[in-house]
């Protein structure tokens, strides 16, 4: 049972899954759990996008990197608000912790796609692979599949 | 005895008439106390924020009073912000849809603090994209800073990376002008859309 729970966002946990079984990842890698992965979707004139979700890993291990065909470089930002000024720093990787949830968020830790090629559209999907680290492993890169959907307004 | 009540009863009408009116002008004294309530911040009659002299993203010069006989909500950001930029377009937008027909009467103004990668170009597509009647409007570096100031509002360019992006740390404020042109509400970014729709029809009713 190597490939363990991904539990991703709608009808794309059964795509992560075969991606999983197609790769071959090691168990530690395979049993990265995503959940509520999402991309608002962009304006024309957008060149950033921003995408959130959660990680959870079994052992502890790092996010060093995120790779996607749509937008080059992509980045990890910290956001932080304090007397009413938004600043975003960029974070090059993210502990994750054994058991622990990481939450990607809209006014916090938010993934960014830069350099968008297209706008992102509601409905479609977009395709990240995130690079994991584990002390004494090999880097794994484990696919994601990200439903666009449009910015809930509150 | 009827004949006393005859002649009082027309200085009566009189005096009850004068006593009225005095009573009416010590009421009105109190006339310019507003009997709206804002969930926003009011900030009427602050001595700053007085205008701004941009460029649209027509190229067309831009000051609050083009604007005048509409309720404004002018917001200061940059195209490369992910989240909180969006974020408050979509919900200005979102408040302007709300008011439905009175929606016309209002108007949604996003100046760039980012003119070096905020172009023209940029702006004409990512302004109305929230909402066509939206205009993007820009100005020089000096300029740029110079309206920030004057809105007392907060604005830092970060360096950029190996890539050359770039973040700018910045408030996040909806600053909203009455149909007269005066400054009138300060809108953190975190409003949430139900009182910037509450706000502006209190503006809209004045």
């Amino acid at each position: 049972m190597q490939t363990k729970q991904l539990i991703v966002h709608g009808r794309q946990h059964l795509l992560a899954l075969l991606v999983m079984l197609g790769t071959s990842l090691p168990a530690w890698a395979a049993g990265l759990e995503v959940a509520h992965a999402w991309a608002p979707a962009t304006v024309p004139g957008q060149q950033v996008a921003a995408v959130y979700m959660q990680l959870r890993s079994p052992v502890d291990a790092r996010l060093v990197g995120i790779e996607s065909d749509v937008a080059s470089p992509v980045q990890m930002h910290s956001m932080t608000t304090q007397a009413n000024v938004m600043r975003m720093r960029e974070v090059p990787e993210v502990d994750l912790p054994a058991g622990k949830t990481i939450t990607f968020a809209p006014g916090g830790l938010h993934i960014m796609l830069t350099n968008l090629k297209h706008p992102l559209k509601a409905g479609e999907s977009i395709r990240l692979e995130l690079m994991l680290e584990r002390a004494g492993h090999h880097r794994q890169a484990v696919a994601v599949s990200v439903p666009v959907i449009n910015r809930p307004v509150e | 005895m009827r004949s006393i009540m005859i002649r009082l009863i027309p200085q009566a009408k009189w005096i009850g008439i004068a006593s009225l009116l005095l009573v009416i002008a010590a009421c009105n004294r109190h006339a310019d106390v507003p009997r709206e309530s804002f969930k926003t911040v009011d900030v009427t009659g602050v001595d700053w924020g007085k205008d701004f002299h941009l460029t649209d993203h027509h190229g067309r010069p831009a000051s609050l009073a083009d604007f005048r006989g509409k309720v404004t909500m002018f917001f200061m950001g940059y195209t490369h912000c992910p989240d909180m930029c969006p974020t408050t377009l979509a919900k200005m937008a979102g408040a302007v849809r709300a008011l439905g027909k009175d929606g016309d009467r209002v108007q949604g103004l996003f100046m760039t603090l980012d003119p070096k990668r905020d172009t023209p170009a940029i702006l004409a597509q990512y302004a109305p994209a929230f909402h066509p009647s939206f205009l993007g409007l820009y100005a020089d570096a000096q300029r740029t800073a110079q309206t920030a100031a004057d809105f007392k509002l907060f604005f830092k360019a970060q360096k950029p990376d190996s890539s050359g992006n770039y973040t700018v740390d910045h408030n996040a404020v909806i600053y909203v002008f009455d149909t007269r042109g005066r400054l009138r509400l300060y809108m953190k970014g975190d409003t949430p859309v139900a009182d910037i729709v509450h706000d502006l029809k209190q503006l809209l009713a004045e």
